[in-house]
């Protein structure tokens, strides 16, 4: 189209002289405390944390903090004996009715409280956000203290979609009052899984 | 919704009858601007991430047409289809036509200031197209027939029960019933509806990454992904200055974005998206609309480096005591004010002049724009341009010559001053908007250069010729 | 050392005690001080309208009253600012930038040039600082609350040297009184009621006395503070700092 044309002849015409990019790798955080700085941040956005030995234990504690009577579903095989795998082909409007969704992450942030999820993680792009509760499951290895080692560890990735997900779902379009549940999840809550009985958790 | 009848001074006198409500609002923008300051100085680097936002983005200025290429080029090998918009008209023309294609008359909208200023609702209203905005505020500005009055906030302007009039008239909530956690739940049950039922989805962009071809939606409320992941075709609207070089330097700008505008350390949901879903369409519209020429006016194009955090508008105390919709313009505050004329400068001409350069938007500022100074210099071009008012350029001509001439001007404040001393209704009286809340100064105490003269005593200067 | 006094035009109208308190206060510091007679105003009001193409006379003025001095000061840190900011001169630009440089508000010029240790002044009352925009963002005279940095103050670093001087804090320490030149008449409505708002806060805080670097604004919340009828006294900073009371 002529307008892609008259565009970029208007934008080369009047940009300034080139400038040069900052150096954005001085920002480093090479904090030892990740683990208890997440729990924190993670909290105090209106999150939920349970700190877990293993598998077992994040499985034992889903249907004592949520309806297991409603639908669960899971993108984890080590939970897909307790709670419904889900369908990557499946029209995404059919998970409307989903209660709890647990998916995990592929890298979390100290700093924000926010998890990394590509949509491989999701299983379908839509679970993290139609579900009314959504727990994630946080090996913790997996967490970095800022976005800059996340981006850096993310590098190109290979997704078509991927998200921060920091809490929540949450508005204050009313007065300023806060409301957890807009649109998308009511709750989260992460399970920060200790990895293998050599890496104790740091907290 | 786009006549304007009233200036900003005439608007922000109605805003101000109310002074209950304006306490209010005033009150609830400076409780954000301290949770924005809260934040800030939990990360000990916060000013060299400013400074190193500021340079990225003179970067993508000065390089904005390779960039755009190189994003292009990206997006486009990733399944996006990109158009390209000269102005709002053919933006929505662009949106108009893609859902034609598909037979679609519903469309789902998730914040996104770019269609507002395009006003693209009207436009597909008027063609029959049925458009629903699903961020709660716009939604609720949307159920009340009005514009956003602040680019995050966009019904901070509102009290609940004004709300939950809108509501118990709009979705038969019972009368009386205001209570947020309430209201937002009856928003989120119709919105799911509306979501389910929607084929087409259009978003904002808050980034858009030249070096991978991805752009990122930021919102709290999940609407954006609830639209885009349902739908069968997906559009996002962004503007030509939204682009960031690398992916790292999202780092930079979401570390800044939600830390300055709600004091939350991220949005809620920071949405990569790089292809369409299997089966999905995925449209991208570049829009100009001014920016190019904003871009060739160099005391301006650092007003294309905003990221829409709306910290200048929580910090301005203007702002907070006049309310958004008294800039009559899609983007009110401090930066709406240095964007408007570059649009239409007759019409936005008042807008630089709603402010008392206090120069507080600046030091929020996550990209270091120089709000004030850019103030102080769209006045310079309206007045030259010939947009003043024409009495204040005549009171300014002759306040010029009073003042650099030093006979008239003893002469002139010598008649002033007798005017105050003898006889003060001539001069205070509703006409001088000065008087109209407060006292003139006290001129009967006789000027500091009659003392001097005086009583100067000449040998404290007894080296001087 | 030879200082030339700057006093701008609605100072000397309207606050010659404020001119008089910056000549003797200088002066008791041993500073030779000079009031060039033909003095008018700088400009500003004219130049934040949008005529700064009109100002080219004032700013003529101002280069042959003050040029020959080894500093300028001024008790107003508006008006400085805009010298700073904005003084050229079409015949000879080198001796504009000159002068700009060497021109202080008076906070600053006792701070950082005359290094001032202590001072016989004694001022036994509650005073609230009313920040100036122009001198707190546009001269730096403290730090600004929206940045993540170390606090300092010059203003505060000398009233702290008065005797029986109480400073309150207040709930919004450097907010804008909403005097802004001709902000004050042409968004009149928005205007009073920021400095209403001011008011409110020092006068809540216990303030007996609201002081400033900054005339304008306290000639702005003076108007108020009588038309309300409000108990409140406005001072200028120079009149503390020289007082004996």
């Amino acid at each position: 189209m002529n307008s892609r044309e008259n565009i970029l002849a208007d934008v080369l015409k009047n940009q300034p002289p080139a400038r040069p990019l900052p150096d954005t790798d001085v920002f480093k955080d090479d904090s030892q405390h990740v683990v208890s700085t997440y729990c924190d941040v993670f909290t105090s956005i209106g999150g939920q944390v349970f700190l877990a030995k293993n598998w077992c234990e994040v499985s034992a504690l889903i249907p004592r903090n949520f309806d297991a009577t409603k639908r669960i579903i899971t993108t984890l095989q080590e939970l897909s004996e307790s709670f419904e795998l889900i369908s990557t082909t499946a029209d995404p409007h059919t998970f409307n009715d989903v209660e709890l969704a647990v998916i995990e992450a592929e890298l979390a942030v100290a700093e924000n409280g926010a998890v990394w999820l590509p949509e491989q993680r999701m299983g379908q792009r839509i679970i993290p956000y139609i579900c009314q509760h959504l727990a994630v499951v946080i090996p913790a290895h997996v967490i970095v203290a800022t976005l800059h080692e996340a981006y850096a560890q993310i590098g190109e990735g290979n997704y078509g979609f991927g998200a921060f997900i920091g809490g929540p779902s949450k508005t204050a379009d009313i007065e300023q009052a806060l409301v957890l549940g807009a649109h998308g999840a009511i709750t989260m809550t992460v399970f920060i899984l200790e990895q293998s009985p050599d890496v104790p958790f740091a907290a | 919704m786009e006549k304007i009848t009233k200036d900003h001074a005439a608007l922000a006198e109605a805003f101000i009858q109310n002074e209950e409500h304006v306490d209010w609002h005033d009150g609830a923008l400076w409780w954000i601007r301290q949770k924005r300051d809260i934040a800030s100085k939990k990360i000990p680097e916060w000013e060299a991430l400013r400074e190193a936002a500021s340079q990225i983005k003179n970067n993508v200025l000065s390089n904005l047409h390779d960039y755009l290429l190189q994003f292009e080029a990206n997006a486009t090998r990733n399944g996006i289809k990109v158009h390209w918009a000269a102005d709002a008209e053919e933006h929505n023309a662009i949106v108009y036509s893609i859902l034609k294609e598909k037979d679609i008359r519903q469309l789902v909208k998730s914040k996104s200031m770019l269609t507002e200023e395009c006003h693209l609702n009207e436009y597909l209203i008027e063609r029959g197209v049925d458009v629903i905005n699903s961020d709660l505020g716009e939604y609720i500005q949307q159920l009340d027939n009005e514009p956003p009055s602040h680019i995050v906030l966009p019904c901070i302007h509102k009290r609940k029960e004004e709300i939950g009039a809108l509501f118990h008239e709009h979705l038969g909530t019972e009368k009386g019933v205001s209570d947020p956690t309430l209201l937002t739940r009856v928003a989120r049950k119709h919105l799911r509806n509306v979501f389910v039922t929607r084929r087409a989805a259009l978003t904002g962009v808050n980034f858009a990454v030249a070096e991978t071809g991805e752009y990122v939606v930021c919102t709290n409320e999940g609407n954006a992904d609830m639209g885009a992941h349902l739908s069968d075709v997906q559009i996002a609207s962004m503007g030509l200055e939204k682009i960031v070089p690398q992916k790292k330097h999202l780092a930079v700008f979401l570390r800044l974005l939600a830390r300055s505008a709600t004091g939350q350390p991220i949005t809620i949901y920071s949405s990569h998206f790089k292809r369409p879903r299997e089966g999905q369409e995925m449209h991208l519209i570049l829009v100009d609309y001014g920016r190019s020429r904003q871009l060739g006016r160099p005391a301006f194009r650092d007003s294309l480096k905003c990221i829409r955090c709306g910290a200048c508008m929580n910090t301005c105390p203007v702002y907070r005591k006049s309310g958004g919709l008294s800039y009559h313009n899609t983007i009110s505050g401090p930066i709406g004010a240095i964007l408007a004329p570059n649009l239409d400068m007759k019409k936005h001409a008042d807008l630089p002049f709603a402010s008392t350069l206090c120069g507080s938007c600046s030091n929020v500022c996550p990209v270091k724009i120089n709000i004030h100074d850019q103030l102080y210099e769209w006045r310079q071009v309206i007045v030259r341009e010939g947009y003043a008012a024409n009495t204040k350029v005549f009171g300014m001509k002759a306040m010029a010559w009073t003042l650099s001439s030093p006979t008239s001007y003893a002469r002139m404040g010598k008649a002033g001053r007798w005017v105050l001393n003898n006889i003060p209704f001539a001069v205070n009286n509703k006409l001088n908007p000065w008087f109209k809340q407060r006292e003139m100064p006290d001129g009967r105490k006789g000027s500091f250069d009659e003392w001097y003269a005086k009583n100067n005593d000449q040998t404290e200067e007894a080296d001087e010729h | 050392m030879h200082v030339g006094l700057f006093i701008p035009c609605y100072v000397n109208q309207f606050y010659p005690q404020a001119a008089i308190a910056s000549l003797q206060l200088l002066r008791k510091l041993g500073v030779k001080v000079t009031f060039p007679p033909k003095q008018t105003c700088c400009g500003q009001p004219m130049a934040n309208s949008g005529f700064e193409h009109l100002t080219q006379e004032c700013n003529d003025l101002f280069l042959q009253n003050f040029s020959r001095f080894d500093y300028i000061v001024a008790p107003s840190a508006s008006c400085v600012l805009h010298v700073k900011q904005h003084l050229h001169s079409t015949v000879d630009p080198a001796l504009a930038e000159g002068v700009r440089s060497k021109v202080y508000e008076l906070v600053e010029f006792l701070t950082d040039v005359l290094n001032v240790e202590n001072l016989n002044a004694r001022f036994p009352y509650k005073v609230g600082i009313h920040q100036s925009c122009h001198g707190l963002r546009g001269l730096g005279l403290a730090q600004m609350s929206e940045l993540n940095a170390p606090s300092f103050s010059k203003p505060v670093q000398l009233l702290n040297m008065v005797e029986g001087l109480e400073l309150v804090s207040l709930d919004r320490p450097d907010e804008c009184c909403g005097f802004g030149g001709t902000f004050c008449v042409a968004e009149e409505a928005v205007s009073v009621k920021m400095g209403k708002d001011r008011i409110t806060d020092h006068t809540k805080n216990g303030a007996e006395y609201i002081t400033s670097v900054d005339l304008s604004c306290l000639m702005h919340l003076e108007g108020i503070i009588q038309r309300k009828k409000n108990a409140v006294k406005v001072v200028h900073i120079a009149e503390i700092l020289n007082s004996t009371w």
